[in-house]
């Protein structure tokens, strides 16, 4: 077991270290000059020179590399070419508000999805059930910013429930949450639906039942414990696309986080401040992919025995 | 796994299914007993379509797939107006967008532009870029998957960690990142979403691949002296090619949505040509008083992705009945 978790922690320091990478070639890619962009165009050269001085410019390629690295390591993850602020202070301080709306969004998404997972299970090729996929199919074909400017026109301009965008109140965070959630409802029904359905054919579950468990127990003990299991391992991978979501939702919501921050870079060409955003984000990926890898060995014994 | 209980309806169902179905996903055919596996080398096509033809969530979706893709396609020759065109009549006395009424049908832009027109040919651009992105993610995707499913070694290992590198970063933010670093224009969008599409393929593949090497007619054919890329060509992708077609279809649908959210992010189709991202991303600052500007574009991305995610799930119902409704 200890070696089947040094290997995945291995694993996940060497993909970081080729995010870092990646991040760090698009940034060194990027057309246009950083100090040039920084001092403004009116600047003389000479200022322009001393900046690229100073950000270490003037190396060579393979140097900046170098110090890139160090300085990431230092969680040091760049400067803003607009004002010059550390990307990962603008970022941690950002930070709160969309694990907030991250977090809100994953509660929409488990407490719709399973409810509608398990109903499908109860009775396949029912009603139910061909509602749910088709619930579950127009979920995962919604484009959620479009979605988003139509909730906020119908709940919070033609009947003015909710508030038209913006942060603060738990009364703020209903929309984006249900807009950040709505694909990850149908992915989860979908997928409970299915492990329910493998699960309700073991050998296990048939015991049970002729033991004359209520189907209730049954239901709860049995099958439900361990359809969760791909869930759960679902939910790890998702979060990747949960994270991306949030970009967009946090774009028309007004939602002051770190995707919001990352599309006012991008408008201000602030190239190192959407690298450093985009290398933040996918570290903490990693990060939570592995935990969830650490979890699994405490949740599954199987893992726990066999590897 | 599986007891071979013929009482039980789903299973004898799954194991005539399984010979019906001749290309199918042969990680399951590991369970099923060595007889059964010889006679899904047995082809049957017509199986497949005979499926398919079963499903309603086909022919919905078929039907939706075929109707974006012809207004595409005849653009010039349905669209009332010229997208660019901004009509003096075009906008209130106010400067807003007019309502649909006979001249709009479905109303005008903050510019006084025809929006129907703008939408058909938002369908020409929102379609090509999927269809490019994708194309060129199934071919390297599918290309990368077999070299690396087939010649375990240093090479699979470098490319499962590049994509293992890839699927790290969030798409859209990925997406956000390269096309701030290499601009956005058409070509370059297409290759973006292609950027972050084809690592799941590749995945994808090489899984398939590392169990089809392993069976019989593999085997049989290395021992009567077949090539490594005869094997690949003919015994191997036979065999992956229906999932490549599947990824591609589901894959279709979430690439509009991707295009859309970066045209919409204002990093996607430069304006003034029209997606169905930016016309959203246009019209998001006047949608209260002219929601026709959201609606519009909005319903056309969904009739799209809808019915290529109905597509894509037949399919792969027809191709595979043992993960039915698998989204």
């Amino acid at each position: 077991m200890y070696k089947y978790l040094f290997g995945r922690l291995i694993g996940a320091l060497g993909v970081i270290w080729g995010v870092a990478t990646l991040s760090f070639v698009m940034v060194y890619l990027m057309p246009g000059d950083a100090a040039r962009m920084y001092a403004g165009p009116r600047a003389p050269e000479s200022t322009v020179q001393r900046i690229r001085v100073q950000w270490g410019l003037d190396q060579p390629l393979s140097i900046q590399y170098v110090r890139y690295l160090g300085r990431a390591l230092q969680g040091d993850l760049g400067h803003s070419t607009r004002d010059n602020r550390a990307v990962l202070q603008a970022v941690t301080e950002r930070l709160p508000a969309t694990v907030q709306l991250a977090l809100a969004g994953f509660c929409v998404e488990l407490l719709f999805g399973i409810p509608l997972g398990i109903l499908a299970a109860l009775r396949p090729g029912s009603i139910i059930d061909q509602l749910a996929t088709v619930i579950a199919l127009i979920g995962i074909s919604l484009p959620q910013f479009a979605v988003g400017l139509v909730a906020l026109y119908v709940f919070g301009f033609l009947i003015p429930i909710f508030p038209l965008g913006g942060y603060g109140t738990p009364i703020h965070l209903v929309l984006p949450a249900i807009v950040l959630g709505i694909g990850g409802v149908a992915f989860y029904s979908r997928v409970l639906r299915n492990s329910m359905l493998e699960v309700m054919g073991e050998d296990y579950v048939r015991t049970a039942r002729s033991k004359g468990l209520r189907s209730r127990t049954v239901l709860v003990r049995h099958v439900l414990r361990n359809a969760m299991m791909p869930v759960v391992t679902l939910a790890g991978l998702d979060l990747a696309t949960l994270l991306g979501g949030v970009v967009v939702v946090e774009a028309v919501f007004g939602w002051p986080g770190i995707g919001l921050q990352a599309w006012t870079a991008i408008r201000n060409q602030d190239t190192p401040m959407i690298m450093g955003t985009v290398l933040f984000a996918s570290i903490a990926v990693v990060l939570l992919n592995l935990s969830v890898d650490f979890l699994y060995t405490a949740i599954d014994p199987r893992i726990r025995l066999t590897k | 796994m599986y007891t071979l209980d013929t009482n039980d309806p789903n299973i004898s169902k799954a194991i005539t299914d399984t010979i019906d179905t001749p290309t199918k996903d042969s990680s399951d055919t590991k369970d099923v007993p060595l007889v059964l596996q010889l006679q899904i080398e047995k082809p049957a096509r017509h199986g497949f379509w005979a499926q398919l033809r079963r499903l309603p969530r086909a022919w919905v979706g078929a039907t939706l797939v075929l109707l974006v893709t012809l207004a595409a396609l005849f653009a010039p020759l349905i669209a009332p107006a010229d997208p660019l065109k901004q009509f003096r009549n075009g906008l209130s006395d106010t400067g807003t967008p007019l309502p649909p009424s006979v001249q709009f049908p479905l109303g005008t832009d903050i510019l006084g532009r025809d929006v129907l027109s703008r939408a058909l040919y938002g369908a020409r651009i929102s379609l090509a870029v999927s269809f490019l992105a994708n194309l060129i993610a199934a071919i390297a995707g599918t290309l990368l998957g077999l070299w690396a499913g087939y010649y375990s070694g240093p090479l699979d290992w470098i490319i499962m960690r590049v994509v293992d590198i890839l699927l790290a970063f969030p798409a859209i933010l990925l997406a956000l990142g390269l096309a701030a670093v290499w601009g956005h224009n058409f070509q370059i969008i297409c290759l973006i979403l292609s950027v972050v599409t084809f690592p799941a393929l590749v995945r994808l593949v090489r899984g398939q691949v590392l169990s089809i090497r392993e069976m019989l007619f593999v085997e049989s054919a290395r021992s009567l002296g077949a090539k490594d890329w005869w094997i690949i060509l003919h015994h191997i992708l036979p065999h992956t090619i229906t999932v490549v077609v599947v990824w591609a279809s589901l894959s279709f649908a979430n690439t509009v949505l991707t295009e859309a959210a970066l045209s919409f992010l204002g990093v996607g189709i430069p304006l003034p040509d029209s997606s169905w991202g930016n016309m959203i991303f246009e019209g998001q600052s006047r949608y209260r008083i002219a929601p026709w500007l959201i609606l519009v574009p909005t319903t056309a991305i969904l009739i799209t992705t809808l019915g290529f995610n109905l597509l894509g799930d037949a399919v792969r119902d027809a191709l595979d009945p043992r993960t039915s409704q698998r989204l």
